[in-house]
């Protein structure tokens, strides 16, 4: 795939935000490129799976498309999903995390290889807890971790059990990054449009989703929660002008079979690409920051949300609010 | 002017609950079968006990494509009672699939047990039967390092219609999450023979067994209460729905007294590192 050429607009930092932990300005105006990794995992075996984030690291660098800027891999990719109370025994730090990651791609690429960022979908060890977590990071020359993400909302329902395993995430958050303002969202955190929503006011303009998504409804030509994660993502992407870039675990775990489907949505909900549900793939395709411009000039859901935010917001303080109020029945008039 | 009015009402979709897209479902198994098998387990051989009925079939042909028919044995387990049909349409999946085939005949092994057990009732009989395969076709995949695979359906699964440990045993089962008529429909897709397809379902552990006689029910009617109950709908929805209530109340008092069938062994907790209770691993870890 060919980068767009070069344009001289300066799009991001459409939502001005201060720039901590001393993130460098977003480079205006260059089209971002975007691999999105779907695999599926060795389960509770965290080298092997490093292994394969190497592989894909140079398959990256022996494609024919210049190394993309953002690589981005699914929720719990370092172990599988469904790892129960083994969690603690494949669960780093993130600092570990770093630092592994670091190696890896230097063995892959090359200790001079350009930096580039990288989205990984782990189970985080922290103060004696652990989490579903995602970290974002710059990997080669003044690299750093520039945020984790916790999964606040964590699946305990049919065949999810995530609360017995790990403690959950309290925050979200967007950050800074060398190709623009970022938020992360775990899976199901994804599904509720409040998340999607803060994670837009807070000025994200890129939403990454590492997700593993268990493959069911087999009645139709693909599976059900595939067309249901498209929509959702088509939605929250024309809802907020934003991208999504949704990476999805593969492969058979105890019978539960993960539906990849990575896929890049555009900021009017448009679909861009998207990987089969059944294949390890890597999906390549470039963003133009400038379409962000475009779709929240036709479309200014946001801006329409901040103006109203102070009332919304009330109202969601206001719990009384949120109840059900019982219609008032109008007086018995009097026969005449 | 008067506004004319079109009314507008959803396109007719199918309200079938049991509705599959086999050709999504033959893609989902077969590559169930690659990533469990060989991948998980470095497992490259399967052996599927073909007893000439629907399910088995099914399971050879998914397996075939899956592995490649010459990694995947065939073992017909014929006893003395049964039924020439039975032998016949296990010989025509062994030749439609071109998987390897083995006869290992059963009945010197059974009626070796039940000579010191000859008031045996026919349950009983059709017990040793059901585990004497199982021993048969675990030795059979120890043999050539390969992994037998299940040919249970959801209903039977939900009736407890089965053999526990025996024809549940197998470690990884294709077809368990399909109702049997789906696995009709599968078969149909797969190219099964229609012989197979079409006859009446049967275990063939008694002469002129049917699993519809001995449920009582159709798996027509059947699968569909099943259905509507594992989805959330009482009784009197189901009954109210249109259903006969002697059917409902039949489905609901067999999944009832059969839970215990679909688990391993009730074990005594007395520590707080019991086995699947505070010790959970998943069964790939």
């Amino acid at each position: 795939m060919k980068r767009r050429t070069r344009r001289t607009i300066k799009p991001l930092g459409l939502v001005p935000r201060p720039r901590p932990n001393g993130a460098r300005s977003p480079k205006s105006g260059r089209p971002i490129g975007l691999a999105l990794v779907q695999f599926a995992p060795v389960k509770g075996d965290v080298a092997a799976n490093l292994g394969a984030i190497g592989d894909a690291l140079a398959a990256l660098k022996r494609d024919r498309a210049p190394f993309p800027d953002v690589v981005v891999f699914p929720e719990a990719c370092l172990s599988g999903y469904f790892v129960e109370g083994a969690v603690r025994e494949v669960a780093l730090t993130s600092d570990d995390l770093f630092k592994r990651l670091r190696a890896i791609a230097a063995k892959a690429l090359g200790a001079s290889h350009p930096p580039f960022d990288i989205v990984v979908g782990f189970y985080e060890a922290d103060g004696g807890k652990l989490y579903n977590s995602a970290l974002y990071a710059t990997i080669g020359r003044s690299g750093a971790i520039r945020h984790v993400h916790r999964k606040l909302f964590l699946a305990t329902y049919g065949v999810f059990d995530e609360e017995r395993f790990v403690s959950r995430g309290r925050t979200i958050e967007a950050f800074d990054t060398p190709h623009g303002r970022a938020a992360i969202l775990i899976c199901e955190d994804a599904c509720h449009s409040l998340s999607t929503t803060i994670a837009a006011l807070r000025g994200a303009q890129i939403l990454y989703i590492p997700s593993a998504s268990p493959g069911r409804g087999l009645e139709d030509a693909e599976p059900a929660n595939v067309r249901l994660w498209r929509d959702i993502t088509r939605v929250a992407a024309a809802e907020h002008g934003i991208f999504i870039a949704y990476s999805g675990l593969l492969g058979f775990e105890g019978g539960k079979g993960f539906t990849g489907s990575s896929r890049l949505i555009g900021p009017f909900g448009d679909l861009r690409a998207e990987a089969p549900f059944d294949t390890p793939a890597i999906l390549r395709v470039d963003v133009d920051p400038v379409d962000l411009v475009a779709a929240r000039a036709a479309l200014p859901m946001l801006g329409d949300l901040e103006a109203n935010l102070a009332e919304l917001t009330a109202m969601l303080d206001d719990e009384s609010a949120l109840r059900p109020r019982p219609r008032q029945r109008p007086k018995p008039s009097r026969r005449r | 002017m008067k506004t004319a009015f079109r009314i507008v009402r959803p396109a007719k979709i199918s309200d079938d609950e049991l509705r599959i897209d086999p050709v999504l479902v033959e893609r989902w198994l077969v590559r169930f079968l690659r990533d469990e098998l060989v991948v998980a387990r470095d497992i490259k051989k399967a052996v599927v006990g073909v007893s000439g009925g629907v399910d088995s079939a099914v399971v050879a042909f998914l397996c075939a494509r899956a592995l490649g028919p010459k990694n995947v044995l065939g073992v017909r387990m014929p006893y003395a009672t049964s039924s020439p049909t039975s032998a016949k349409h296990g010989r025509l999946v062994i030749e439609q699939t071109g998987i390897d085939d083995r006869v290992v005949d059963i009945t010197a092994a059974v009626d070796g047990y039940l000579s010191q057990e000859p008031d045996a009732d026919a349950q009983r009989r059709g017990n040793v039967m059901a585990r004497v395969r199982m021993i048969a076709l675990f030795d059979q995949s120890a043999k050539i390092g390969g992994l037998p695979i299940g040919t249970g359906n959801k209903s039977e699964r939900m009736f407890g219609y089965f053999t526990w440990h025996g024809d549940d045993s197998p470690p990884i089962n294709p077809i368990g999450d399909l109702f049997k008529t789906q696995v009709w429909a599968l078969a149909r897709h797969l190219g099964v023979p229609r012989a197979i397809v079409e006859k009446p379902a049967t275990a063939d552990l008694i002469r002129g067994q049917t699993d519809e006689d001995d449920l009582g029910i159709t798996y027509a009617q059947a699968d569909r209460i099943l259905s509507r109950l594992l989805s959330g709908h009482d009784v009197d929805d189901i009954i109210a729905s249109g259903f006969a209530a002697k059917d409902v109340l039949l489905v609901k008092r067999r999944v009832d007294a059969t839970h215990w069938k679909r688990h391993l062994a009730t074990t005594a907790m007395i520590s707080n590192t019991a086995i699947n209770e505070f010790y959970l691993r998943p069964v790939d870890y």
